[in-house]
């Protein structure tokens, strides 16, 4: 865990008699997509809020390492301190991209807030950095100014990408980031999203039900089955040639088209 | 220079969702490539070549035994390396040419073969000058390199493969059938490529059911027998 950016030990939470997360260990390191990968209920979500702070766990710790190298434990940070980083080092890209959009506010606008919150003034800058990201998610400049609610739900996804990766984030957390959406539309998002996260070498936890998805991003993965990491190593190994009976039955139940 | 060395390769299969159901494929395998050298897998369908090749490249996890790869200045054992160290083998030593083309349904085919090339650092327009002059020489026409390869015919799909295997001039290079779908022209031209690497000093593994190609290329062939105790 020397240079990871985030290291979780021994996590455990339990919701009444369900246990979310049981004794799970991972790590990641800058520039890596780790996926998690598991069906409704094995924890996946759960474990992505907890690693990126939003939910507390019972047990076990989260570090994480700062752009100065400085350890931190995640959740014993100042509120206000865990709100910074969530706008400025990390992104988080939503399911729905309603949950971070703010649908009454320009597409411009929703690019250029993160920047705003950061500190930055300068309206032209901030203006010329949105026309920047909405070209680079493939959304037209000319719609800088339009309303969030005339896009369709794949341009929102893009939207949400570009308002995320505008402050350089190190680290984004995506859950489920292409799902609802249209074969097609997935098909581009992919290719943004790993292009994107290549080039400018971002870290990615990336929770998933799709293995499909997991094998074109992530180098990789954690199999997740009732709280517990029960297979976890190089994508293409695991999904190749797994070894757990959960993750057996988990490979073998994909269709192929 | 010793490229490629396994020693003892063992792997069984065991099938959780069969009662546990136990399909034992190699015993024992050993494996020398050295730099400039290619070396043909053989033995009858099912005796576990294509096996071996995914054990070499990491997507098997081998049972035992120990497979090391020249990475730079050292050797890397496959079967036992961290998964990140694996993923930076690949990137830089170690290729690999599957039977099938698998990749993000919309890319081109020109970015798709430039990739290896850009992951290891090549500029993105340069990397793609590589990959125009790749897929040109495997006769993929323009129009087809500016179209993602998920409609090309089963030849077109391989050459992108083939291209996309051969770009980065990986040290060591593992080919998986890479001729099965070709005419006779492109296959000579993957030939060609085959003695090119090795010239260069690249060490090769590769299954070819083609004699020709087996012939032209490999200077040494190593029979894999079916396991005794497979069902």
């Amino acid at each position: 865990m020397s240079d990871a950016l985030l290291s979780a030990r021994g996590l455990g939470l339990t919701f009444g008699p369900i246990t979310a997360l049981d004794e799970v260990h991972a790590d990641l390191w800058p520039g890596e997509v780790l996926a998690v990968v598991g069906e409704s209920g094995s924890g996946k979500t759960t474990l992505l809020n907890v690693l990126s702070g939003r939910m507390a766990p019972d047990a076990g710790t989260v570090w994480y390492r700062d752009p100065a190298r400085h350890l931190h434990d995640l959740h014993a940070m100042p509120a206000p301190q865990l709100r910074a980083l969530h706008r400025s080092d990390w992104g988080f890209v939503h399911q729905n991209p309603r949950d971070s959009l703010r649908m009454r506010v320009s597409a411009g606008g929703n690019v250029g807030e993160r920047l705003m919150a950061q500190g930055i003034r300068h309206y032209g800058d901030i203006r010329a950095a949105a026309q920047d990201w909405l070209a680079q998610v493939e959304i037209d400049p000319a719609r800088i100014d339009d309303l969030p609610h005339t896009f369709s739900g794949g341009m929102l996804q893009r939207l949400q990408i570009a308002r995320t990766l505008v402050t350089h984030p190190r680290l984004v957390f995506m859950d489920e980031p292409t799902g609802g959406l249209d074969v097609s539309v997935q098909a581009r998002l992919l290719d943004l999203i790993r292009t994107l996260v290549t080039r400018l070498g971002i870290a990615v936890v990336l929770v998933t039900h799709d293995i499909a998805v997991a094998r074109l991003l992530a180098g990789r993965l954690l199999v997740m089955q009732g709280g517990r990491v029960i297979e976890s190593g190089l994508t293409d190994q695991v999904l190749d040639d797994p070894q757990h009976p959960y993750t057996q039955l988990l490979v073998s139940s994909v269709l192929s088209a | 220079m010793m490229m490629l060395e396994a020693r003892g390769i063992a792997k069984t299969f065991v099938l959780h969702l069969q009662g546990g159901t136990r399909i034992p494929v190699l015993d024992g395998v050993d494996l020398q490539v050295r730099a400039g050298e290619c070396v043909a897998l053989s033995g009858p369908s099912g005796a576990g070549k294509s096996t071996l090749m995914r054990s070499l490249y990491g997507s098997y996890r081998a049972d035992a035994g120990s497979i090391l790869i020249r990475h730079g200045g050292v050797m890397v054992d496959i079967a036992r390396a961290d998964p990140r160290l694996v993923l930076r083998v690949r990137r830089d030593s170690l290729g690999y040419v599957s039977q099938f083309l698998r990749v993000v349904p919309r890319v081109p085919a020109l970015d798709v073969v430039a990739e290896p090339a850009v992951a290891r650092g090549v500029p993105l327009d340069q990397a793609r000058r590589a990959a125009a002059a790749l897929l040109d020489r495997l006769n993929i026409p323009h129009r087809l390199q500016a179209l993602p390869p998920a409609t090309f015919s089963g030849g077109e799909q391989q050459r992108v493969n083939l291209a996309r295997g051969f770009i980065a001039g990986h040290p060591v290079l593992l080919l998986d059938e890479p001729t099965a779908t070709l005419d006779d022209a492109n296959r000579d031209i993957v030939i060609g490529l085959i003695r090119e690497a090795t010239r260069r000093g690249a060490a090769v593994v590769g299954i070819f059911h083609d004699a020709a190609v087996r012939g032209a290329v490999a200077r040494r062939t190593l029979n894999v027998q079916p396991h005794r105790d497979a069902a």
